[in-house]
């Protein structure tokens, strides 16, 4: 085994131990917590395939602004310090059924697929982040699907600010 | 040759000539550069103490420290002796683990910065291609810090501390990371390093707007006046950082004051050409003076901002950022990504130039739009303002 097939196990194991706990805690804002920590193992994960602007990004996304947001929404409606109650529902069987079933149907897809024997190309020696920003802008690659994300973002910054637009008349 | 590769040439040697395998030689070289780096770092924090506190102290015409030692430079170590030797106090009710964690994220997204800043144009931690986004990444991961302190606490004051000081590094990290697209544009890289080697030309005066929106936004970031609502000693007491005591709090002091530093550091690195300077080529040792000189001035600049001016109000502060300091960035990166292009293929003086030229005009005509707007606003106020006595206040008022 190499180092960075020990370093992968390792930074596996805490994300899906994180991912574990987030739903297992019982003070929500520890869950929230674990959270941050299992998308940090994601970064991680993306840094050791060599994707840095990716791992980056997860950090500044997720963990800048998407887990600020949970923790915000948590202590802005919940009573935080006496919030203790149980973790599960009376759907937690149907969830547990849905997961097993995600699981099992990505395994088996992945294990018909030849790409997951293969070893990888090395990358090139040119700056993979001119490369992405190349294959995002390029009208054959992915200016399309970059430029639809991007409405969409638009349109949901321009939707909350209608919502919470105080009208004139009212 | 510089002396830090020399070393590390000669320890690579003589490790393996101790037959040591060559990833373990590097794991060794590699644990070696970071804790003297975050070492040297540390070591300038120390230094950061003594010249905030003189330095404020000639602002506010006193003398500051000066009974122990030379011009009182060995009162830094006589405040770190009384950091280590107070109790450590863990109030009831805390949230342990947050409460532990959240000084040691403070202190190590700030020192972790250094890994990416070059020092030398031959000595630098790493030279990764998305260094100016590692830099917004760390900021984020030290918001987390602070809401966690805030919360951990138990404490009223300092969760209201931690949600002003998030509200505000959230928003003015907008505006600082759409400035920081201008040197990335300039340089046509994310890399620090190369954006330091393709300044012939100091970016500052090239985008000089650009340099300004990322100096006032990191200050807010830094949580330094006149945007140190986090800690408004009047209302919240110290912000989220009020339950730590002994060196859980040295070490949030230490991360804010190597924090401005290390701004000043950046600042150098992506405006004011970073290490270079005369003589760099011949004595690459000298870039690490250059820099450290460039960063001094600017966390002077910072300082001086903090102790002039007031204490903003947060509304204020918010809209400041919102409706002024976001568009004008925005606006600002539109204008210099189209000159860039147009300009790609013009004499190198034409180019700095009319870019210079072209920050005036964008500076100039969002400060006139700003002073409409202002006028606008104090007449709406003017009309709605309560008086205790209406009619003779009227009559007595001045017409301004």
């Amino acid at each position: 085994m190499t180092a960075v097939q020990i370093i992968f196990l390792l930074v596996a194991a805490a994300t899906l131990g994180a991912g574990l706990l987030v739903v297992t805690a019982h003070n929500l804002i520890h869950a929230a917590l674990w959270l941050v920590v299992s998308l940090f193992g994601i970064a991680v994960l993306y840094v050791l395939l060599n994707a840095g602007f990716l791992a980056v990004a997860q950090v500044v996304i997720y963990i800048g602004a998407i887990a600020i947001l949970v923790i915000f929404a948590i202590m802005l409606t919940r009573k935080v310090a006496a919030d203790s109650g149980p973790q599960i529902n009376s759907n937690w069987g149907w969830g547990a059924a849905l997961a097993v079933a995600l699981f099992g149907a990505l395994f088996w897809i992945f294990q018909g697929w030849p790409g997951i024997n293969t070893a990888l190309q090395p990358l090139s020696d040119q700056d993979t982040v001119v490369q992405l920003g190349q294959a995002l802008l390029a009208p054959d690659q992915y200016l399309l699907v970059f430029e639809v994300a991007s409405v969409l973002l638009l349109a949901a910054l321009i939707g909350s600010i209608m919502i919470a637009r105080v009208r004139k008349d009212s | 040759m510089d002396p830090i590769n020399s070393i590390a040439n000669w320890l690579e040697g003589l490790l393996t000539g101790w037959g040591l395998a060559a990833w373990l030689v590097n794991l060794i070289l590699t644990g070696l550069g970071i804790v003297v780096l975050s070492t040297v770092a540390l070591i300038v924090a120390i230094v950061c103490v003594w010249v905030e506190r003189k330095v404020v102290a000639r602002f506010q015409d006193r003398l500051g420290p000066n009974r122990l030692g030379p011009f009182g430079l060995v009162q830094p170590f006589a405040d770190i002796l009384k950091l280590l030797l107070k109790e450590d106090i863990t109030p009831t009710g805390v949230d342990k683990v947050p409460y532990n964690i959240s000084p040691i994220i403070a202190l190590a997204t700030v020192l972790i910065l250094w890994g990416v800043i070059p020092l030398t144009p031959t000595v630098l931690g790493s030279d990764i291609n998305v260094g100016i986004l590692f830099i917004v990444a760390m900021g984020a991961i030290s918001t987390l810090g602070i809401i966690m302190a805030g919360w951990a606490c138990n404490n009223k004051y300092a969760l209201l501390g931690a949600f002003r000081m998030v509200a505000q590094m959230v928003s003015y990290e907008v505006p600082m990371v759409i400035s920081l697209m201008i040197p990335v544009i300039l340089a046509s890289s994310m890399g620090i390093h190369q954006i330091v080697e393709s300044q012939s030309v100091w970016y500052i005066f090239v985008v000089p707007l650009a340099a300004l929106i990322f100096l006032i936004s990191s200050q807010a970031e830094l949580g330094r006046g006149p945007f140190d609502l986090a800690e408004a000693e009047s209302e919240i007491v110290a912000g989220f950082h009020i339950e730590y005591s002994g060196m859980k709090f040295g070490m949030f002091y230490a991360g804010e004051l190597l924090h401005a530093f290390t701004v000043g550091a950046l600042f150098a690195s992506l405006f004011l050409g970073g290490w270079s300077g005369p003589f760099v080529e011949q004595v690459p040792m000298l870039g690490v003076v250059y820099l450290f000189a460039k960063a001094l001035f600017i966390y002077w600049v910072i300082m001086w901002i903090k102790y002039s001016l007031p204490r903003l109000r947060i509304d204020h502060m918010l809209s400041f950022n919102w409706k002024f300091l976001t568009p004008l960035a925005l606006a600002l990166l539109m204008v210099v990504a189209l000159m860039h292009k147009l300009l790609a293929n013009t004499d190198p003086w034409v180019y700095v130039l009319s870019m210079l030229v072209a920050n005036i005009v964008v500076g100039w005509i969002a400060l006139s739009l700003a002073r409409r707007q202002a006028i606008i606003e104090r007449k709406k106020f003017d009309e709605n303002r309560a008086l205790a006595r209406p009619a003779e206040s009227t009559a007595a008022a001045p017409t301004s």
